[in-house]
């Protein structure tokens, strides 16, 4: 590393440290970077306390990564290069870690973004930095820039603006400023009518800066590279004194256009605050007037208003230019900064191929919808769960029949004893520790083709049936030729005679909403020839909501019969099944930890072992 | 986010709060004060403050007032009677100090106490040191006895322990004098500095034994140490500077101000003026006022108007709203044209094309009303998307048949207030 003039803050070599985790200012600076053909990135680390590792980022079109640190010591330690640091922690917490980079060894120049610092805080470090031989930009700045070197964080905005006031090569021209946001249209100002901005810095506009304008315009003094030096003051406080106090004494001697903002202040009724903290007049020496008219005495070129402002600063170079004091610098082109995508496709620049699709819910405005009802929508006009369910899974509103059963469906599947393999599998897994999903999902991973398959397979089957136009008779007999059970039907214990209740219920409510049933109906044709070999050879439940479900897809009228085919393929009636089961095996989950129970082993004799010796 | 001055009333329950914190019994405090306005009870007042009946009373108006002694707003020496009756005589009644005319509505009232002696005592904060002003001599005629206020200061990052206080006090105190006023301004500075107050004065101020009472205090604190002290300051307001009432449209805006993260400001210098602004950010808001007034046309000036902090379009909107209904009340009289700047700088990263989408909907609402004012519009702005913004107003201005006059960034910031100022 070669030491810099003590002049200089930055240059084409500095290397910073950008405290906190901002993404768009560290990728602003990296592209200013590349317009400035730098050789390396302009930031070395980020600091971010609650995360380290690696950011990446883009330099031109490649990719990068820079490392990221829990704390400032790490920096300091691994980077002894970086002298700067930018400074985007929050109010409460800038004046510690620019206490703390103040400290170090390596840390020179400190940008402090924060806006709203104490002013006995800013006080304390203004004053450590100058004890210390360091800089302090801000508080409260958008920081500075030294054209085609460096930029501090977000300092001259888009890229479009930077290449506008052709920033990327430094001219003659430096200025400070006490507005960041002023510092672009000084940037602006500086190109239209000069060779271009050298450096400028926003010192910001609190009370007590860390850097004034005289320290900035001391250092444009002392570097032969500027020519002439441009000052953006304003009403409040007395910094702009000291510039006028050299002046007078002649320390500068390089041409100095000034302006102060604020000579409006006089026409207002009471006493006024401008925006910055800084900008209040406590007397008339505070004034914009009186700033203005001393800065004339003592000699720098003051315009009438902010109107001849750019005239001023024209005529200034103009003449230094004439006096051959200064040779305008060269025009280089920057390399283009290929487009960051975002922006480009808002544009309509490009487009690319998307690898997910989704058509049921949409999360990018105010709030998520539901097949394109926002979720308030939904809560407001009262949507039931099946309502909920009719959206996400069938896109559109079924009729109040068809969700109200999917609900009747959920409630008589919820739960069906710890015995069945859903339950037993998640408490034992409940009862091993696991947590809660994982314990759910254990239970969940048995439904299938036998636990809760009848449903499924009933459905199928009956479909197949039904849709083919097979009698009764012929199904039962050709299921029975090839050996399989009719899946729904058969029940342990209920038979003809004493009935299910609760395929009673489903029956009802089926036969009294839904305008037709022919799956259900065909089903009972079966029931009754299945009925006459053996009693309890009933439509079960299972049975009874495979079936149903059909009637509903069929009934509501809304889809096609190759969507009802897809539907039952895909597994909709699995779907309903597990969703419902949840609700149980939770509650099995729940159970199991409330009674801390511990670990189940399975006993022994409720094994046959058989094993041979091999 | 700044300095901001306090009422006396405020000042003195924070201090009377802190004060056992630094003082112990060195120094007690010993003055009472209550607040009055246009609501108060004056009866329960009574009930509850018997100390106003049965001594003599001292009342004046706590509005950050200067010099209120020379604008005969103090009554001294008065029962209670006499105060309700010179409080009731004013409350609510404008009063002209120097340029400013305000409404009198906060008063204070403490016990009238002659003293033989009053002092002086102030702190002020500067970029390298806190000064402390002692002086034996105060009162009123502070500034004629100049010569007898001593100062202390108290460097940046030292401690008030460390410094020779009792050194530079004047010869005229007593051991006795010195040794007390020594340990009462070093807690009074601590207080100072732990709470962020960044002036306070006590003028006059009376010590009697070891009672101390705060006769006359200013203060003012550092808003921007809320969350470090809020809880300490006593639910302290911050009050407007005296002046006038604000405008009913200055009030909303205000209002829409406190309800966005970005910053929209309106303050009417005068409302039948002909030329007005509605510029984009803080400070290049004030370089378009400035300019207006720096060409010399202050009297034809009818506001200061700002919006920064990229509002949503909602917002811009009810802000452009609000000011083109102003903007097209009425003629101008003498029958020149009625001017708007709508300035503003060169964006940093805001789209331009977006934030002008608040401005077009309300200029196509004021449609009718700006045509029949004979309203002329020029506008500036420069940033992202700079190029598109400012064609689509031009096709609006067009739309509408108002003439609008649009420039870019190419154009310095200023020019539209010449353009606009020099045309008839």
């Amino acid at each position: 590393m070669t030491a810099k003039k003590d002049y200089i803050l930055f240059d084409r070599d500095t290397q910073a440290v950008v405290y906190g985790m901002q993404q768009d200012a560290i990728q602003r600076m990296l592209d200013f970077d590349y317009i400035c053909r730098r050789e390396k990135p302009s930031v070395a680390a980020i600091v971010n306390p609650t995360r380290d590792g690696w950011h990446k980022c883009f330099f031109g079109s490649e990719e990068i990564i820079i490392p990221m640190y829990r704390t400032l010591d790490q920096v300091v330690e691994k980077h002894p290069n970086v002298d700067v640091m930018v400074n985007f922690a929050s109010f409460r917490s800038a004046y510690s870690t620019t206490k703390e980079a103040l400290e170090t060894n390596t840390l020179r120049t400190i940008a402090v973004i924060a806006e709203g610092i104490p002013e006995q805080h800013s006080r304390e470090m203004a004053i450590l930095a100058k004890k210390k031989g360091k800089w302090i930009i801000g508080p409260a700045t958008v920081g500075g820039i030294a054209a085609g070197a460096f930029r501090v964080g977000n300092t001259a905005g888009a890229l479009d603006n930077i290449i506008e006031s052709r920033l990327y090569r430094p001219g003659h021209v430096a200025y400070v400023t006490k507005s960041g946001g002023l510092s672009n249209e000084l940037n602006s100002i500086i190109s239209l009518n000069t060779d271009g901005v050298y450096e400028g810095v926003a010192i910001g506009g609190d009370c007590y800066p860390g850097s004034t304008f005289i320290d900035h315009i001391m250092r444009y003094e002392a570097n032969p590279e500027i020519k002439m030096i441009v000052m953006l003051g304003e009403v409040g406080g007395a910094d702009e004194y000291d510039v006028v106090e050299a002046l007078q004494a002649k320390k500068i001697t390089k041409p100095l256009v000034a302006w102060n903002i604020g000579t409006c202040a006089k026409v207002f009724p009471a006493e006024v605050q401008f925006g910055h903290a800084g900008a209040r007049a406590g007397n008339v020496r505070q004034t914009a007037d009186a700033k203005n008219q001393a800065l004339r005495e003592a000699g720098a070129v003051v315009p009438n208003s902010f109107e001849d402002f750019d005239a001023k600063i024209k005529e200034t170079f103009d003449r230094l230019v004439a006096e051959g004091k200064l040779t305008p610098v060269t025009e280089v082109a920057p390399p283009p900064v290929p487009q960051d995508y975002r922006t480009a496709k808002k544009a309509g620049l490009v487009r690319r191929e998307a690898n997910f699709i989704c058509t049921i819910s949409d999360d990018r405005g105010d709030e998520p919808t539901y097949a394109g009802i926002p979720i308030s929508e939904v809560i407001e006009k009262g949507y039931t769960i099946g309502e909920v369910i009719s959206l996400l899974w069938f896109k559109r509103l079924l009729p109040k029949w068809a969700t109200e059963y999917m609900e009747m469906i959920i409630k008589v599947s919820a739960d069906h004893g710890p015995a069945v393999s859903g339950a037993h599998n998640a408490i034992v897994a409940a009862r091993a520790g696991k947590d809660v999903i994982s314990s759910l999902v254990s239970g969940l991973l048995t439904i299938g083709p036998r636990f809760a398959g009848a449903i499924d397979d009933a459905a199928r089957y009956f479909k197949k049936a039904c849709d083919d136009g097979t009698a009764p008779e012929t199904f039962v007999d050709e299921m029975k030729k090839l050996g399989i059970t009719v899946p729904g039907i058969g029940h342990r214990i209920k038979n003809l005679d004493n009935p299910d209740k609760r395929v009673e219920l489903l029956k009802d409510f089926v036969c009294n909403h839904f305008p037709k049933t022919i799956y259900l109906d065909y089903a009972l044709e079966v029931e009754k020839v299945t009925t006459q070999k053996k009693n309890t050879l009933i439509l079960n439940v299972d049975g009874c909501v495979g079936v149903t479900f059909l009637d509903l897809l069929n009934a509501s009228g809304s889809f096609s019969p190759a969507e009802i085919e897809e539907m039952v393929e895909i597994g909709y009636l699995n779907a309903l099944f597990a969703l419902a089961r949840c609700i149980g095996i939770i509650g099995h989950i729940f159970d199991q930890k409330r009674l801390k129970t511990g670990l189940y082993r399975h006993p022994w004799d409720d094994i046959v072992y058989m094993v041979e010796k091999a | 986010m700044a300095q901001k001055a306090i009422r006396e009333y405020d000042a003195k329950k924070i201090l009377q709060e802190r004060w056992g914190d630094y003082f112990g019994d060195t120094a007690v405090y010993a003055g009472k004060t209550v607040q009055v306005t246009a609501g108060t009870d004056w009866n329960q007042l009574k009930t509850e403050n018997g100390w106003l009946q049965s001594g003599r009373l001292a009342v004046k108006p706590d509005q950050l007032i200067g010099k209120r002694g020379k604008n005969g707003l103090i009554l001294l020496d008065a029962d209670f009677e006499a105060v309700k009756k010179w409080v009731l005589e004013r409350m609510n009644q404008p009063v002209t100090i120097g340029q400013v005319t305000g409404v009198l509505r906060q008063f204070i009232i403490e016990p009238f106490l002659p003293q033989k002696v009053e002092y002086c005592l102030a702190i002020k904060s500067d970029r390298a040191a806190d000064t402390i002003h002692f002086s034996p001599s105060g009162g009123v005629d502070i500034e004629e006895n100049w010569d007898k206020v001593v100062s202390i200061p108290v460097p940046v990052g030292a401690s008030v322990d460390d410094v020779d206080v009792a050194g530079k006090l004047p010869d005229s105190l007593s051991g006795a004098e010195k040794d007390f006023f020594t340990t009462f301004i070093r807690g009074i500075y601590k207080l100072y500095c732990d709470l962020h107050f960044t002036f306070l004065e006590f003028n006059p101020l009376a010590v009697n034994g070891n009672k101390v009472v705060l006769l006359d205090t200013k203060a003012r604190l550092d808003d921007t140490a809320f969350y470090l002290c809020g809880k300490k300051w006593c639910a302290v307001s911050f009050p407007p500077p005296f002046g006038r009432e604000p405008f009913p449209e200055e009030s909303y805006i205000r209002d829409l101000d406190g309800g966005t993260g970005a910053s929209l400001k309106l303050t009417i210098l005068n409302p039948r003026a002909r030329i007005w602004t509605m510029n984009a950010g803080g400070g290049a808001s004030v370089v378009y006022t400035d300019t207006i007034v720096d060409l010399g046309f202050a009297n034809d000036l009818a506001n200061y108007g700002e919006y920064s902090g990229n509002p949503t379009t909602e917002f811009t909107y009810k802000y452009a709203r609000t000011v083109l209904d102003l903007f097209t009340r009425e003629k101008d009289p003498s029958g020149k044209p009625k001017t708007l700047i709508v300035g503003g700088g060169i964006a940093n990263f805001t789209d331009v094309a977006n934030t002008l989408t608040g401005i077009v909907q309300a200029l196509r609402e004021y449609k009718d009303k700006l045509k029949s004012a004979g309203a002329r519009i020029y506008l500036r702005r420069g940033g992202p998307n700079w190029r598109e913004g400012l064609s689509k107003i031009r096709d609006l201005g067009k739309e509408l048949g108002i003439p609008i006059s649009v420039h870019g960034p190419e154009m310095h910031m200023t020019r539209i207030v010449s353009m606009a100022l020099e045309e008839r």
